[in-house]
C-alpha cells in the first residue's frame, strides 16, 4: 500500500512530538485506543488564561497513519479555543491526509484524542465550561 | 549493496539465473516448446524428455521415486488436491480432519471448505515455541479420524516441525498424513522413503525457481488415493489433468537440482547470517525472538520490538523489504494468527517483524539491516507513548484501555 506524501512528511518529520506536566492544571491529556489494538495516541493540550490553546505535544504507538494524524492534530489545534478544537471532524483529518478506508479509523481515535484531552482539560478548569 | 534490500525470502524468492536459462530454452520456436503429451512427434518426445528428468530432480532431493511426483500449479493447488482429494476419497472411513491453528492459509481455507461439505475439523493449538505437542495430537485422534494435515516449516516464524513423529503416530492409527512443504525443501533434509508421509505439497517460487508450479508428492507404496479436484485430459495419472507447462517444469526441476548440490553449503552460509542478525538484536532492550530458535530453518528471524508498530517500523524501513505479523499490513486488521497462536501477546504480535534471508542474501546487507533497525525502533521508541510507560515503570497489563 502506496502512502500519500502528507502523511510521509508527518510520519518523517512528525510535529510536536513530547510530553507536557500531565499534572499542570492548564494541561489536559487525552490517551485513547489500546496496545492490543496496535494503536495508542497520547495528546497533550497546553491552555492559557483565555482557554485558548497554545501548545500541544503528542506520542504515538501505531502504524504511520496513525502518526501522522496525530501529528497533524497538534498543528491544527494550536491557537484554537477548547471549543473550536472539540469541532474538528475525523473526516477533515482523513481528508488532509488522503487516508485510503483502512486508516480511517487511524483520524477517529485523533478525533477521540483531542476530545479526551479537552475533556480531562475541563474537568481540572470547571471554569472553562462558561468560556 | 542494491538498495531496496530483499529480506523477504520466504514470500518469495528470485529465480535463479541458471533456473531462468533452462526456463528460456522451452518456449521459443528454437527451443523445446512441444507439448509433452504428443506421442506422435519429436517436439513432443523432446519437451517429454526435460519433464522427465525435472521430475527425477524434485524427486532426489526429496528421496521420493519420481513416479510419486504429480505436477500441479503450486503448493496451494498441491494442498488443495492433497486435502480434498483424500477426504473425498477416504469419507466412507469417517469424516473427521487434524490441523494446526498456525497452518497457511491454503490448508485452513481448504478445511473450512470441507466443514461446509459437512467434515469435522479439529484445529490444534501449538507450545507457545510454535510446536505441536505430540500428546495433544494424539488426544485429538478420533474413531473417525482419517486425515491429519501438519505444515513441515512455518511460513512465519520458520519452526520446523517433527513430522517423523506426528506420521507415526498417524501410521499406528491408520489416517492418511498431508504435509505441507513449501517452505522446506532446500532448507531441512527430506527422506521419504524413511518419513512416514503419504502426502506431501511442494512449491517452485520458494527455492529459486519459478511461481505458478509446485507439484504432489503422492506416496505409491503403501498406496494413497486421493480424487481428482481438476479433470480434463487425464495427465499425471489422472490425478491432475491440464497440459504440463514444460518451461515452468523445468524451472522447478532445475531448482531442486541446485538445491540438493548447495543446500549443506547454503544452509551453513544463512545459519552464520542468522546468528548475525540476531547478535545485532539480541542485547536492546524488549526484544523478542518468536518460535523457537534451535528447530527453524536457518534463513528465518522472526522478531518483536515491543512498543514500536510493525507497520510504522517497515515503513521507516523503507529501503528494505521485510514483512510484519502486524494488523496493519493485512485489510483484515487482525494480528498474525500465527503469533496469537503461540500465545503471543497482541501488543507483541503488532510489534512483530520477520527477515528471511537466503541465496543473495550478504553479510555486509545483514549490517545494514541491524544498524538501520536499531536507529529506527530507538526513534520510534521515542514517540511511543508505550515506551514512554515503560521507562516509568507502569506495567502496561494493568492499565485500563480503551479499546476500539
Amino acid at each position: 500500500m502506496a502512502y500519500s506524501d502528507k502523511v510521509i512528511d508527518h510520519y518523517e518529520n512528525p510535529r510536536n512530538v513530547g510530553t507536557l506536566d500531565k499534572d499542570d492544571l492548564n494541561v489536559g491529556t487525552g490517551m485513547v485506543g489500546a496496545p492490543a489494538c496496535g494503536d495508542v495516541m497520547r495528546l497533550q493540550i497546553q491552555v492559557n488564561e483565555q482557554g485558548v490553546i497554545e501548545d500541544a505535544k503528542f506520542k504515538t504507538y501505531g502504524c504511520g497513519s496513525a502518526i501522522a494524524s496525530s501529528s497533524l492534530l497538534t498543528e491544527w489545534v494550536k491557537g484554537k479555543t477548547l471549543d473550536e478544537a472539540q469541532q474538528i471532524k475525523n473526516t477533515e483529518i482523513a481528508e488532509e491526509l488522503a487516508l485510503p478506508p483502512v486508516k480511517v479509523h487511524c483520524s477517529v481515535l485523533a478525533e477521540d484524542a483531542i476530545k479526551a484531552a479537552v475533556e480531562d482539560l475541563r474537568k481540572k478548569r470547571p471554569s472553562e465550561d462558561a468560556a | 549493496m542494491k538498495f531496496p534490500l530483499y529480506l523477504d525470502y520466504s514470500a518469495t524468492t528470485p529465480v535463479d539465473p541458471r533456473v531462468a536459462e533452462k526456463m528460456c530454452a522451452c518456449l521459443t520456436p528454437d527451443g523445446v516448446f512441444g507439448n509433452p503429451a504428443s506421442r506422435s512427434h519429436p517436439f513432443g518426445w523432446e519437451a517429454e524428455k526435460l519433464v522427465d528428468q525435472a521430475r527425477a530432480d524434485v524427486a532426489a532431493l526429496v528421496n521420493a521415486n519420481p513416479k510419486e511426483i504429480v505436477w500441479t500449479s503450486g503448493a496451494t493447488e498441491s494442498d488443495n488436491l492433497a486435502i480434498k482429494g483424500a477426504a473425498h476419497f477416504y469419507q466412507k472411513k469417517g469424516k473427521h480432519i487434524i490441523t494446526l491453528k498456525t497452518e497457511h492459509k491454503a490448508v485452513l481455507d481448504t478445511c473450512r471448505q470441507l466443514e461446509r461439505e459437512g467434515f469435522e475439523v479439529s484445529y490444534l493449538d501449538v507450545r507457545d515455541d510454535g510446536l505441536l505437542d505430540l500428546d495433544a495430537f494424539r488426544d485429538a485422534i478420533r474413531e473417525d479420524t482419517i486425515l491429519a494435515s501438519v505444515m513441515h516449516v512455518n511460513n512465519e516464524i520458520g519452526v520446523i516441525q517433527d513430522i517423523e513423529s506426528i506420521g507415526n503416530i498417524c501410521r499406528e492409527n491408520k489416517i492418511i498424513f498431508h504435509v505441507d512443504a513449501a517452505q522446506s525443501p532446500g532448507k531441512v533434509e527430506i527422506d521419504l522413503e524413511r518419513l512416514p508421509v503419504d502426502l506431501m505439497s511442494f512449491s517452485a517460487h520458494k527455492i529459486y525457481g519459478p511461481k505458478g508450479i509446485g507439484a504432489l508428492y503422492v506416496q505409491r507404496k503403501p498406496r494413497v488415493r486421493i480424487e481428482a479436484q481438476m479433470h480434463g485430459g487425464g495427465h499425471e495419472r489422472g490425478m491432475r489433468s491440464g497440459t504440463l507447462a514444460t518451461h515452468q517444469i523445468v524451472g522447478m526441476g532445475e531448482a531442486f537440482r541446485i538445491a540438493r548440490e548447495e543446500m549443506a553449503s547454503e544452509n551453513e552460509r544463512l545459519f552464520a547470517l542468522r546468528q548475525r542478525l540476531w547478535d545485532g538484536f539480541k542485547d536492546m532492550e524488549e526484544v523478542y525472538i518468536n518460535g523457537d530458535l534451535e528447530h527453524r530453518i536457518a534463513g528465518n528471524l522472526n522478531v518483536s520490538f515491543n512498543f514500536v508498530e510493525g507497520e510504522s517500523l517497515m515503513m521507516a524501513l523503507k529501503d528494505m523489504a521485510v514483512s510484519s505479523g502486524s494488523a496493519c499490513t493485512s485489510a483484515s486488521l487482525e494480528p498474525s494468527y500465527v503469533l496469537r497462536a503461540l500465545g503471543r501477546s497482541d501488543e507483541l504480535a503488532h510489534s512483530s517483524l520477520r527477515f528471511t534471508m537466503g541465496r543473495f542474501t550478504t553479510a555486509e546487507e545483514v549490517d545494514y539491516v541491524i544498524a538501520e533497525v536499531r536507529k529506527q525502533v530507538e526513534r520510534l521508541r521515542e514517540l511511543s507513548p508505550l515506551w514512554d510507560m515503560f521507562k516509568d515503570g507502569v506495567d502496561l497489563s494493568t492499565v485500563q484501555w480503551a479499546a476500539h
